[in-house]
């Protein structure tokens, strides 16, 4: 197969680094070929977080600007900052529900205009899927499940060599008790948003 | 059971390199294991400290690196199995020591992980451990994979062991922080205790003694080289007259780079994994029949300056090139894509470029720099000293959560550079400039490189206040224990070292502690510092609101919100305080009752009291 290279980028707090780790056991699972690599310096106090995701032989473990096949996105100002890692072939799914850094809540930096954003991104990268993630991981019992609405997301793309059902063993397996069902509840609310 | 104790021979997990490393040295029959906590090298330690409380594998959190390393060789010198793990700077710290175990060797095995930071993701700078190697003589190794990270650990141990050295096993936060598939090994039992033989005269490096050992480790980097020469870590791969030579994950880069460049004929490819003592022959019988070389490395020439050597002592005079203009930088990192590009000129072979797609017209992404932590009681005691100060005192600071102080509107931070240089800095500023200097270190900070430079200003009568940002934990990599900690409620015995005690045992006398979110004895501790002639300690004592979550019993304490009918938007609270947990609508501040800790200290500041409790009935919807 030929590697499928993933980027998730997020806020401290939303739940990327176990959406890569799904990714990766499920890969493990199918046996895909898995590299990984997180970048978390120092998330707990508000920064961003990159996890890069490489299906498929190779060696590297990470991607360089203009090499991603799919960014996935919690965030939309974080879409926006990621997307120099994209080229006119990649795949784009993006929460559009809005966590504004400090400097913007604080009146020192403008949010900006995610609409107008979304609009010229889908023009210049092979698919765009764009959707409130937030609203559905609240709907599915917590906004802590949004990873599992984005791999949904993912999933239902079909931008990766895993099934849906590799994913639902996998959250069963791996993510914790009291949480499961909530994440399944999440997962498919994420592949039902990005099968419309 | 900790996932790193499973004994399923030849199960494949799925494993952060720092954990594959942790998972190489138990299937060495790792029995003693020391560090201080330092990204990108916590992981490893972390593992060892839970799986140290559910087996016998011992492991402590020393109070820092050098420490950690002594107390590994004490054990090493008994015939223990030892490890201590550091990141790169750590290793400065724990250098003093390594110099001389070096002469010594070690009767079991040391090895030791230094884990290097290209593009400072969390350092103070990018400096290349691999001197370290050359400084010491010691064998290095260097992992190009997360699965060869554990391999490479175990045989780590079987090196240091064969040689009587301690190993160091080098790393970057690109293999630290990684995944890969691992393939479980066996567990060996520890052995856990072990029997020290007394000899002075190999043990006790005085000058007579020292001289008969230094050349003893001349004969052992000479039998280390002979191993380098002859052991798989260091291969050729493939076959041309193209020749690159890499190490650590470059060698990921180059070897997609070659695959894609479709030229897997033409090239020859050198990885070196046992890096130090240089594998001479193998490097000269690799660039024999090369046309040109090209050597891949983040960091510094340190390869390409010793294949050079090699070309020259033998009269080959072969273009070798790796840093330079139009080839790679000494800078930051790689990626897949650099080195597929230099290596695509350097050679002269057609590829094709990745194209990002144009982002310049889009709107820009809002700066989201990590800040201090809702509740964080280090914004207090900055909020606090500014009010006193201002920008009249000089603020040399230090390494931890509190370093984030220096953005603004906080503004508390003028010279950084290494653990402990706050308060060694601090009697330099004050003799020169004769301003009021106030320094800051974190509690962990301070038991790790404090005591030194406190002990040395109260001798020399230096002028300063210290504060000390006690939160109980070292924060910033993940809330370890130091000596200042309180661990009782994991179980562990309290064996926490006063920090009022420790300050005034080196001499300080004038010593105030105070809760730094009780703004008003923040102020009138600061004051009655102001004018103290000497060294003056004030220990801002609360605790780290992100650690307390894990303490038993712990209770969120009842958010705050605005009360918008009283406040009459002075802003004092954003302004002078900026806690993450306010935010802006329509030019109105308001708290986020998800993010406020609760810790009450801007209520203190808001002149109109529009700070107050939530309430079930007064809870506004947000």
């Amino acid at each position: 197969m030929n590697t499928v290279k993933l980027m998730i980028v997020a806020v401290g707090g939303q739940g990327n680094i176990l959406a890569a780790r799904m990714i990766g056991e499920a890969a493990l699972a199918a046996d895909v070929p898995v590299r990984m690599s997180e970048f978390h310096g120092m998330a707990q106090r508000g920064g961003v977080v990159e996890s890069m995701v490489l299906l498929g032989e190779g060696k590297s473990y990470c991607i360089a600007d203009g090499d991603t096949d799919v960014l996935i996105a919690f965030e939309p100002s974080e879409t926006i900052r990621a997307a120099k890692k994209c080229t006119a072939g990649s795949m784009v799914i993006t929460n559009i529900s809005q966590v504004p850094p400090y400097t913007v809540a604080l009146g020192k930096a403008q949010y900006p205009d995610v609409k107008a954003a979304v609009k010229l991104l889908s023009g210049r990268v092979k698919k765009l899927i764009a959707f409130d993630a937030t609203s559905l991981a609240v709907n599915a019992g917590s906004v802590l499940s949004l990873n599992m609405v984005m791999l949904g997301a993912l999933v239902q793309s079909k931008a990766v060599p895993l099934s849906p059902d590799l994913f639902y063993k996998t959250i069963r397996e791996k993510t914790k008790k009291a949480f499961v069902d909530v994440n399944l509840k999440a997962f498919e609310s994420g592949m039902k948003a990005a099968g419309n | 059971m900790h996932l790193l104790l499973k004994d399923n021979i030849d199960e494949q997990m799925l494993l952060l390199g720092n954990e594959a490393i942790a998972r190489g040295a138990l299937e060495a029959g790792l029995s003693f294991a020391a560090a201080y906590p330092g990204t990108p090298s916590s992981e490893i330690a972390f593992q060892f400290f839970q799986i140290s409380r559910e087996s016998d594998l011992y492991f402590e959190y020393s109070a820092n690196e050098k420490v950690a390393l002594e107390v590994a060789a004490g054990a090493a010198m008994c015939g223990l199995r030892t490890m201590v793990t550091m990141k790169h700077v750590g290793l400065n710290v724990a250098s003093d020591a390594l110099m001389t175990l070096a002469y010594t060797g070690i009767a079991g095995s040391l090895v030791l992980v230094v884990a290097d930071d290209p593009f400072m993701f969390s350092s103070q700078n990018e400096q290349d451990s691999r001197y370290y190697g050359k400084l010491s003589g010691l064998p290095m190794l260097e992992p190009s994979t997360v699965a060869e990270a554990k391999e490479m650990t175990r045989y780590a141990f079987d090196l240091s062991e064969d040689l009587k050295l301690p190993v160091l096993l080098r790393t970057t936060t690109r293999i630290n922080h990684s995944s890969g598939v691992v393939t479980l090994g066996p567990l060996i039992k520890r052995k856990t205790t072990g029997v020290f033989k007394k000899d002075p005269f190999n043990y006790v490096c005085i000058p007579a003694v020292s001289r008969n050992l230094h050349p003893k480790l001349l004969e052992k980097i000479e039998k280390a080289r002979d191993i380098a020469d002859n052991i798989s870590w260091n291969r050729i791969e493939g076959s041309g007259r193209r020749g690159i030579v890499c190490s650590g994950v470059s060698y990921g880069y180059v070897s997609d780079a070659v695959k894609d460049l479709g030229g897997e004929d033409g090239f020859k490819i050198l990885r070196i994994g046992f890096s130090h003592p240089f594998p001479e022959k193998m490097v000269l019988q690799f660039i024999e029949g090369c046309e040109k070389v090209l050597v891949v490395e983040e960091g510094e020439p340190f390869l390409e300056e010793a294949v050079g050597n090699c070309a020259q002592k033998v009269g080959l005079t072969l273009p070798i090139k790796g840093k330079g203009k139009g080839l790679f930088s000494r800078l930051y990192e790689y990626d897949p894509a650099l080195v597929k590009r230099v290596i695509a000129e350097y050679f002269n072979c057609s590829f094709k470029q990745s194209h990002p797609i144009r982002v310049d017209d889009l709107p820009e992404a809002p700066p989201r720099p990590p800040n201090l932590c809702a509740g964080c009681p280090h914004r207090a005691t900055y909020v606090a000293v500014r009010e006193v100060f201002g920008d009249d005192a000089i603020y040399p600071t230090d390494i931890g959560c509190y370093t984030l102080g220096l953005l603004p509107p906080l503004n508390m931070g003028d010279f950084l550079i290494a653990m402990g240089a706050g308060i060694g800095t601090a009697g330099g500023f004050a003799r020169a400039t004769g301003r009021k200097v106030v320094s800051f270190i974190g509690d962990s900070t301070f038991f790790h490189s404090g005591l030194s430079p406190l002990a040395s200003a109260v001798f020399n009568n230096h002028e300063f206040t210290v504060v000390i940002l006690d939160n109980g934990t070292t924060a910033m990599t993940g809330h370890q224990p130091h000596p200042g900690a309180d661990i009782e409620h994991l179980g562990l015995p309290n064996t926490r070292i006063s920090i009022e005690t420790a300050v005034k045992g080196l001499g300080v006398e004038k010593v105030l502690t105070v809760n730094p979110l009780k703004h008003r004895k923040m102020m009138e501790a600061i004051k009655e510092l102001a004018d103290y002639k000497g060294v003056s300690v004030l220990i801002a004592r609360a605790p780290c609101p992100l650690n307390e979550r894990s303490f038993p019993g712990y209770k969120k304490n009842r958010p705050f919100q605005i009360k918008p009918e009283k406040c009459r938007n002075h802003r004092d609270c954003v302004n002078k305080v900026a806690c993450p947990a306010f935010y802006l609508e329509n030019d109105r501040v308001f708290i986020d009752t998800n993010r406020c800790e609760g810790c009450a200290f801007c209520v203190q500041f808001c002149p109109e009291n529009a700070i107050l409790p939530v309430t079930p009935e007064n809870r506004r919807e947000s």
